[in-house]
């Protein structure tokens, strides 16, 4: 049972929600109260466009605990248009190909149960390519 | 003393300050399982399917992602500060938990919290709707000045039922706020519910059970006509005075037959008959087909919009599309963008997806 790390990650997780630093103005996620650009302090939030690029890409046949049920799944580096990089499951890929560059969009999505079925359900980002408009 | 009988003349629901959808979203995923490899499976049948296809959620999706979704596409067309929504209500027969609100978790993705109304509707396929006039309450009575109302299935049939073939996944979400702010104004709203049995699921169980034929003529038909006609009756309106019509689409039948009846023309519904290309959405059905005739309506339009849910009632909607909708139709991603995404999956695909294998 992790509940109170969930509920403390929630907004990060749910809506790309960092910080940016009110002295040099560089985008941070995930926050973390101190600029790694400027080491001053940050704290205001920021919410990330959600778009970005792939940087790079593998795909994880073998799945730990608790994403077995979604394997195979491919996770990415992704390099948000705002300049931070994250670690994130790529999804709605159907067939299509992945390539470095490619650009996707973040969506809130269903990424584990908290432990079995009797736990709560751990939301958060995932990338997939990005649709015309939105 | 006598009581006055207000089921014979139904007062049009109007709310005291004049309310309409400042911004509207929908969201249908990307898989889908013909009709023909439902049949491959169960009856060999080639002809006579209730629809063509329906929309299939991926192993990550849910009622709550895909109302988040939704309501983000609300928001891009809205742009209001998310703070400023008062109540966040999402109606749905297949919300993830039995007991946890969805609506927390949307309010939450998309910052109205924590000054805002949450619950979780539930009316069969009418969920959605009803928490559409709740919504209009909330802003025509000023207690909130924007209020979200979510309507979102990822409907289950048992295996080899007919409901089989048509339940589907996908849905519709409305920013509702005052009228001098809105993309369409709604005039009105009329609700015609009664107790008829023609759908149900009890409690613990996975799938639904339903009245077979008793679903047509006593429940959708009745409810349908009822709630319209009532509408129009007290608008002083007919058919032709509306551009477009949205009726619940449970398959490809019903909505064609219960239009002729009320007097529209295949052509007034086809923008928001949906139900061929990604099936029945239950409590999303009235709700997406809305945003789809909402994406190509021109101002002026005048849409009539019935939703209908078992056990049973119907919502009757008089929409009149302002100018402000021609800058926000394209603000976020259409409904027919999202049925165009389309990967077809078969039916062994669909039984994982949809958790229809025991795995243990």
């Amino acid at each position: 049972m992790e509940i109170p790390r969930h509920w403390r990650l929630k907004k990060q997780r749910y809506g790309l929600v960092g910080e940016v630093c009110p002295h040099c103005d560089h985008k941070i996620f995930p926050p973390r109260d101190v600029c790694p650009n400027c080491g001053d302090e940050a704290k205001e939030q920021f919410a990330f466009s959600g778009k970005g690029e792939v940087y790079s890409y593998t795909t994880v046949y073998e799945a730990p605990a608790g994403f077995d049920a979604n394997a195979p799944y491919t996770v990415a580096i992704v390099k948000l248009e705002e300049g931070p990089m994250l670690t994130a499951q790529l999804t709605d890929l159907n067939e299509q190909p992945i390539s470095i560059g490619m650009p996707v969009e973040m969506v809130t999505r269903k990424m584990r149960n908290d432990g079995d079925e009797r736990g709560v359900i751990v939301y958060g980002y995932k990338f997939r390519p990005r649709m015309a408009v939105a | 003393m006598t009581t006055p009988n207000t089921q014979t003349s139904p007062a049009l629901l109007k709310p005291v300050k004049p309310v309409g959808i400042v911004g509207y979203g929908a969201y249908v995923p990307r898989y889908r399982i013909p009709a023909k490899e439902i049949a491959r499976v169960w009856t060999g049948k080639t002809s006579g399917l209730p629809i063509k296809e329906k929309a299939v959620p991926g192993l990550d999706e849910d009622v709550i992602t895909m109302s988040i979704e939704a309501a983000r596409n609300a928001m891009l067309r809205a742009q209001i500060d998310p703070a400023e929504i008062r109540a966040v209500w999402v109606g749905s027969e297949s919300h993830p938990y039995a007991v946890k609100p969805t609506s927390t978790i949307v309010a939450e993705a998309i910052g109205a919290v924590p000054s805002t109304q949450g619950a979780d509707f539930e009316f069969a396929c009418k969920a959605g709707t009803e928490a559409m006039v709740a919504a209009m309450g909330m802003v025509g009575s000023g207690m909130g000045h924007y209020a979200l109302a979510i309507g979102m299935d990822t409907a289950q049939g048992k295996p080899g039922d007919a409901l089989e073939y048509t339940a589907a996944a996908g849905g519709g979400a409305y920013i509702l706020g005052p009228a001098e702010e809105s993309l369409a104004v709604i005039n009105s709203a009329y609700s015609y519910v009664t107790d008829t049995p023609d759908f149900w699921r009890r409690e613990y169980q996975k799938y639904p059970e339903h009245g077979m034929r008793f679903t047509g003529e006593p429940a959708y038909f009745k409810h349908i006509t009822e709630a319209a006609t009532r509408m129009m009756e007290a608008s002083g309106t007919t058919a032709k005075d509306y551009k477009w019509a949205v009726f619940h689409q449970p398959n490809t039948k019903f909505p064609q037959k219960v239009a002729g009846q009320l007097g529209f023309s295949l052509e007034q519904i086809t923008p928001g008959l949906l139900v061929t290309v990604i099936g029945n959405t239950y409590a999303g059905a009235a709700m997406v087909g809305l945003t789809a005739t909402l994406d190509i309506a021109q101002p002026g339009d005048r849409i009539l919009c019935v939703s209908f849910g078992s056990g049973a009632g119907s919502d009757a909607f008089d929409i009149l599309v302002t100018d402000k909708i021609t800058a926000r139709q394209s603000l976020a991603t259409k409904t027919q963008e999202y049925i165009a995404r389309r990967t077809e999956i078969d039916y062994a695909t669909y039984a994982r997806y949809r958790g229809k294998i025991t795995m243990k």
